[in-house]
């Protein structure tokens, strides 16, 4: 690691070990599809063999007469919510969507699309039972990419979506659910002035956020209408309010207990089976716990959109990029609402431009509705964005790590779509990437190539809250809303323990159910370590304001003769009368009793993070697959808490990034069946297909933070897939437009390539 | 009902004796019969290595073992790892390296590498990915649990009279 | 999953009543690693699965370097590579076991299972198919033997009637100045299925110069793995050269009838069917060489 670290901190950037992590490695850690209650019954989740259907009729007679069985639902079982839904409008989510999503009542939009649902005394009963429920579907023709959907007469997923055209409500029907437009200066002049422009069409398919740990959800209704909902959340106050909306309850009826989660990724913030849960053990009485299979992770819950890319940039002989247009039209799945916005921000977002237009399009498609994935929409932009880059600079001849010096952004630039930035680190890291021994390295073998590329993703902040509690030994309870994915817990806890002056050990965090903490935001969007951190620097200065109050008492001074630093209180005038956190913390008891602290931000000003990657390849010309050989990510974290959990940030989004590059995609038959929906065929990386990948965290502190947190975990996954196409041109001359970059499409590349050659 | 298999087994060094209908899984008799939840499902069909648990000395996928095929055998799972006097190594290495992000894949990459390093206490890094590829981890990139079993690797070594 | 009956016999005539007894309703559990997951799936179904693994013929691993290689049905692949005296007489085998799964899978799962199982993609098939594998297969009444080529007949099909399993496999002892390998195609490193698949096994004369004879099989590329006997006759009695083993590839090439699937295009299995048979090829050559 190579870090430009602060000064002034005692616990920020240490590496503790985390808190949960006895737990975790002994096995005794719960998550969700670990909870057991007495009386538990298992639901098993019937879901459409049709990719695009009408729903007859549902009988399920046969199966709720199998022994074993206990209740059965259908959409039917839903409260009816049309009100609500009037009255809500489009909040986070389109709730009439998440319903239908949910359990569909009238038209199955994608093979996967659950229908109905058994709740039976094992699971094995509860699968029998789907095989005996009888569903009269009227099949219809599918849609499976935003060509299909976008053709005039195409088979319509909605028969009420009219398209938002640029504002502007459409009159007819349509799977376009959106076209919208950032612009800036103009881009026809700014072509004008080029003296290269190069412009390309790409493609990348639909993927999975792949956490190795299904959706699960146990609920159990109570007698008294209370509904307790345990499960792996990305947000417990998210889930329960999906849930209370979707049930028609009031919020405090439902309680979300988080239990720990294995991976999201972005892919556990929609509800699919906590309503479902809860419906079946309405109707049984008894706690029903259901975990989703493995294909129905894959075919049932939301991937990431495929995204279809038209791109043209434009540079002079300077390096200068003079004009830049890019069309991104996303696969939203089977509702509207893809990440194509978050695209359209990210795409042009590590370049100061002129002139730029971006156009993006919400495309709806056949297939599960689209979820967010590790800095959504920004992935597939960048791969647009940086190997048109790539190519200018080759055509210019120009160091593409020069040119990103010469068009890069910094304090005071504007995005296309109008934000201007503050503090930001890109020339940092592009500085610190080409400073990097691995970027003038010899690639020491034939069929190799080197690739860079750069991305950019915004981190967010937003509410949460956080709870600390002294103990007369000197530690501090800790108690969080914050689903850790990661490591967060300890990255939040050595906040708190910075402020207080005392060891990470000696804070104790706990996450709570969203009865027994204040309303926090979900851990997405890389914000936990700053908005929960925030959270509990601010708790941490409660706790520390009355410690000080308590010292003062004790002492019999005013409050202002009295001092801490370091965990340590002393009298002004008196430097050798003091006492440290833990001599204060066994006198509160009987000096006025305990001490606890809270806080409750809504925090803003998160800092955008950039990432730069540089990546060695072979390609073995007889067999078109490419191997990645070493790996390097460069970083502005802004500050890293703890630098071994920034670390594996990077590392593991720079993995997942090489997964979608090289052979991760939902392969769909005609009929748009998902062909592959199995760890066996849906290829994410193994140990053996990645190199030790290093990591280079750069600090250009956010100043709207106390410690200059930005957040760390989404942006590593923007630049890989970019960064092996350029490095796959390098070592075979092919520019790869196409993802996955798997062996079958590279050969094929190569093939046509020497018979142009021939 | 359903016909009931008695199996006895030796579960973490415990005899236990348990009742089980012949298609369940190892997996779900140490999960759902035994409450053994440590041993985590990720696929169920031997893709992932979360199920991974020791039966008589090797490496088995638990999803892809019926429990009543371990009539009269062995079975560590990763509840058996840590011994009344601390952690494994191999425990103490993950915690250190900061080796487990979400940590669901952890128990099984733990009893794989414990089953490598049984066997042969000197693996190089290749041999430990090569070991450790049926296992799948989506948070790490790998590199820093391979670092932990070379890094236990080592303190065995020192450890060792 | 389907409720079933779960039996494991400890004598071999048992267990051959168990199968017979249920006939196409009965199925043989060795290391499981593809019967669970089709029975979980609903790929397949049965009402009994017998368990072998406590029988000692189907459980037997022995080598002799005059009789060869006797390898029971239900001898997992670890088994196999971790022997040292069969690892170093066969090579070839110890390539595809090695390559079955991860290191999970190879702790369950039988060569002889692969076999039942009839993929087309099997790694361990066109290994045995090359080295001249013998299957002995027995029922209640009587036993037969047949080539490994024959065993399989469609894919997850093969030559067993109801009431038959497959007891073992002899594989001859490796003659003088022989070698072989198995080489397979996939998109990762590990944990995936082949593409294509080739097992190539030859046998030099004495100054290692000519092929007397070759045998190359292929995987994936076929409804079942697929013994190409031109690609064997264009090598014997030539010089070892690259034009020689071009030859073969080209008839490697010629033999196969690849579909398209998930796992990969018509074209792309045929090109690499002629790419893996020269990489087997110089391989097996290489061992041969150094026998």
């Amino acid at each position: 690691m190579t870090s430009v670290s602060g000064k002034g901190v005692q616990v920020v950037g240490t590496r503790p070990i985390r808190h949960d992590g006895m737990d975790k490695v002994t096995g005794r850690a719960l998550y969700g599809a670990d909870i057991q209650l007495p009386g538990l019954l298992y639901g098993k989740v019937l879901r459409s063999p049709h990719a695009h259907a009408r729903i007859k009729s549902i009988d399920t007679s046969r199966a709720e007469a199998l022994p074993g069985v206990r209740a059965i639902i259908t959409a039917q079982d839903m409260p009816d919510i049309t009100e609500r839904i009037g009255e809500l409008g489009e909040t986070m989510y389109n709730l009439s969507y998440l319903k239908e999503n949910v359990l569909a009542s009238r038209k199955v939009l994608y093979k996967g699309h659950a229908v109905a649902a058994v709740a039976a005394t094992s699971p094995h009963i509860a699968e029998e039972a789907l095989a005996l429920i009888r569903v009269e579907y009227e099949p219809l023709p599918p849609v499976m990419n935003v060509k299909e959907a976008m053709t005039k007469g195409a088979p319509l997923l909605h028969e009420d979506l009219v398209t938002d055209e640029l504002g502007k409500n459409g009159t007819q029907p349509s799977n376009v659910a959106k076209h919208f437009r950032f612009q800036k200066g103009d881009v026809e002049k700014g072509f004008q002035q080029a003296d290269v422009i190069v412009e390309r069409e790409l493609q990348t398919a639909t993927v999975h956020q792949g956490y190795l740990e299904p959706q699960n959800a146990t609920a159990l209704w109570g007698a008294d209408g209370n509904v307790t909902v345990w499960c792996s959340t990305q947000g417990a106050f998210m889930t329960r309010e999906q849930v209370y909306q979707l049930l028609d309850l009031s919020e405090a009826k439902v309680k979300v207990v988080p239990m720990e989660i294995g991976g999201g990724f972005g892919g556990k913030i929609s509800a699919y089976l906590e309503p479902v849960a809860a419906l079946l053990s309405r109707k049984t009485g008894r706690p029903v716990k259901v975990v989703m299979s493995r294909s129905e992770v894959f075919e049932g819950t939301g991937p990431t959109p495929a995204a279809h890319i038209k791109v043209k940039m434009g540079a002079n002989r300077a390096g200068r990029i003079t004009g830049a247009e890019i069309s991104l039209y996303y696969e939203a799945g089977a509702f509207p609402g893809s990440a194509v916005q978050a695209g359209a921000m990210c795409a042009f977002a590590c370049y100061n431009l002129e002139n730029a237009q971006v156009d993006g399009y919400d495309v709806v498609v056949n297939k599960p509705k689209s979820a967010a994935y590790r800095a959504p929409g920004a992935t597939q932009a960048a791969l647009a964005v940086e190997t048109v880059i790539d190519e200018l600079c080759e055509r210019i001849g120009m160091d593409p790590l020069e040119f990103r010096l010469v068009n890069g952004v910094k304090e005071g630039d504007r995005r296309v779509d109008g934000p201007a930035y503050r503090r930001i680190g890109y020339l940092e890291v592009v500085k610190a990437t080409r400073e990097h021994p691995h970027y003038s390295a010899p690639l020491g073998g034939p069929n190799r190539g080197r690739g860079v590329a750069t991305g950019f993703w915004f981190n967010a902040g937003g509410p949460s809250s956080c709870y600390l509690s002294v103990n007369a030994d000197g530690t501090v309870g800790m108690v969080e809303g914050s689903t850790d994915i990661g490591g967060s817990r300890v990255a939040v806890a050595m906040q708190a323990a910075e402020v207080l002056g005392i060891p990470a050990e000696a804070v104790k965090p706990v996450v709570a159910d969203t009865d027994s903490v204040g309303y926090t935001s979900v851990t997405g969007g890389s914000s936990v370590a700053f908005k929960t951190g925030l959270a509990a620097y601010e708790a941490a200065q409660d706790v520390k304001r009355q410690m000080v109050e308590r010292a003062a008492r004790i002492w019999e001074k005013p409050v202002e003769e009295v001092e801490s630093a370091n965990g340590v209180f002393h009298l002004k005038s008196d430097p050798e009368l003091k006492m440290t956190f833990k001599d204060l913390a066994a006198r509160l008891l009987t000096t006025g009793g305990p001490i606890t602290g809270r806080a409750s931000v809504n925090a803003r000003g998160a800092g955008p993070g950039f990432a730069a990657h540089i990546v060695d390849v072979e390609v073995d010309p007889e067999t078109g697959k490419t191997q990645v050989l070493r790996y390097t990510t460069v970083q502005d974290v802004g500050r890293a808490i703890h630098p071994s959990y920034v670390e594996g940030q990077m590392q593991g989004g720079a993995a997942q990034g090489v997964g979608w590059a090289l052979n991760e995609e939902y392969v769909y038959n005609k009929q748009g069946d998902m062909t592959n929906s199995t760890f066996l065929d849906y290829r994410m990386p193994t140990s053996l297909d990645l190199p030790m990948i290093d990591t280079v965290i750069v600090e250009v502190p956010n100043p709207t933070h106390p410690y200059g947190v930005r957040g760390v975990g989404e942006v590593p996954i923007v630049p890989p897939p970019a960064a092996i196409a350029n490095a796959i041109y390098g070592a075979i001359g092919i520019r790869m437009t196409t993802l996955p970059m798997s062996p079958g499409k590279v050969l094929e590349a190569l093939q046509a390539k020497g018979k142009r050659q021939r | 009902m359903l016909e009931r298999l008695r199996v006895q087994t030796l579960v973490n060094g415990e005899e236990i004796e348990f009742l089980c209908e012949p298609r369940q899984s190892l997996l779900e008799a140490l999960r759902d019969i035994l409450k053994l939840t440590g041993t985590k499902e990720g696929c169920n069909d031997g893709n992932c290595g979360a199920c991974s648990v020791i039966l008589n000395g090797r490496l088995v996928d638990s999803c892809l073992v019926l429990a009543a095929e371990v009539q009269g055998a062995t079975v560590e799972t990763v509840e058996g790892l840590a011994g009344p006097t601390g952690l494994h190594p191999l425990q103490q290495s993950f915690l250190e390296q900061a080796a487990l992000q979400c940590g669901i894949c952890t128990p099984g990459f733990l009893m794989a590498a414990k089953a490598l390093l049984d066997r042969e206490p000197h693996p190089s890094e290749a041999r430990v990915r090569l070991w450790l590829a049926g296992n799948l981890c989506r948070c790490t990139g790998y590199d820093k649990i391979v670092r932990a079993v070379l890094d236990a690797a080592d303190k065995m070594e020192v450890a060792r009279p | 999953m389907r409720s079933f009956e779960y039996v494991a016999p400890r004598v071999l005539s048992e267990a051959l009543a168990a199968v017979a007894e249920r006939g196409e309703r009965a199925r043989v559990l060795a290391g499981g690693t593809d019967i669970l997951v089709q029975l979980r799936a609903g790929r397949r179904q049965v009402d009994r699965l017998v368990d072998v693994k406590a029988i000692p013929e189907v459980n037997e691993l022995s080598y002799d370097p005059h009789r060869g290689l006797r390898l029971g049905a239900a001898v997992p692949c670890y088994r196999v590579y971790e022997q040292g005296s069969v690892a170093q007489a066969y090579p070839g085998l110890i390539d595809a076991v090695s390559l079955v799964g991860g290191t999970q899978i190879q702790g369950r799962a039988s060569v002889g299972g692969n076999l039942c199982n009839a993929a087309p993609s099997g790694d361990t098939i066109p290994a045995l198919i090359a080295l001249g594998a013998v299957c002995i297969v027995a029922s209640p009444a009587t036993t037969r033997e047949m080539p490994a080529e024959d065993f399989c007949t469609a894919p997850g099909r093969t030559v067993l009637q109801p009431g038959e399993m497959l007891v073992n496999l002899r594989i001859p002892p490796p003659a003088r100045r022989s070698g072989a390998a198995y080489l397979r195609f996939i998109p990762r490193n590990e944990m995936d299925i082949a593409v294509v698949g080739v097992g190539a096994s030859v046998v030099l004369d004495d100054a290692r110069q000519r092929f007397v004879s070759a045998r190359i099989a292929l995987g994936a590329v076929a409804p079942t793995p697929l013994l190409v006997k031109a690609a064997g006759e264009a090598l014997a009695g030539q010089d070892v050269s690259e034009r020689s083993i071009e030859a073969a590839a080209a008839a490697a090439m010629a033999a196969a009838r690849p579909i398209t699937d998930m796992r990969g295009t018509v074209e792309q299995r045929r090109h690499l069917v002629g790419a893996l048979t020269r990489r087997a090829l110089r391989r097996a050559i290489q061992r041969a060489s150094e026998e």
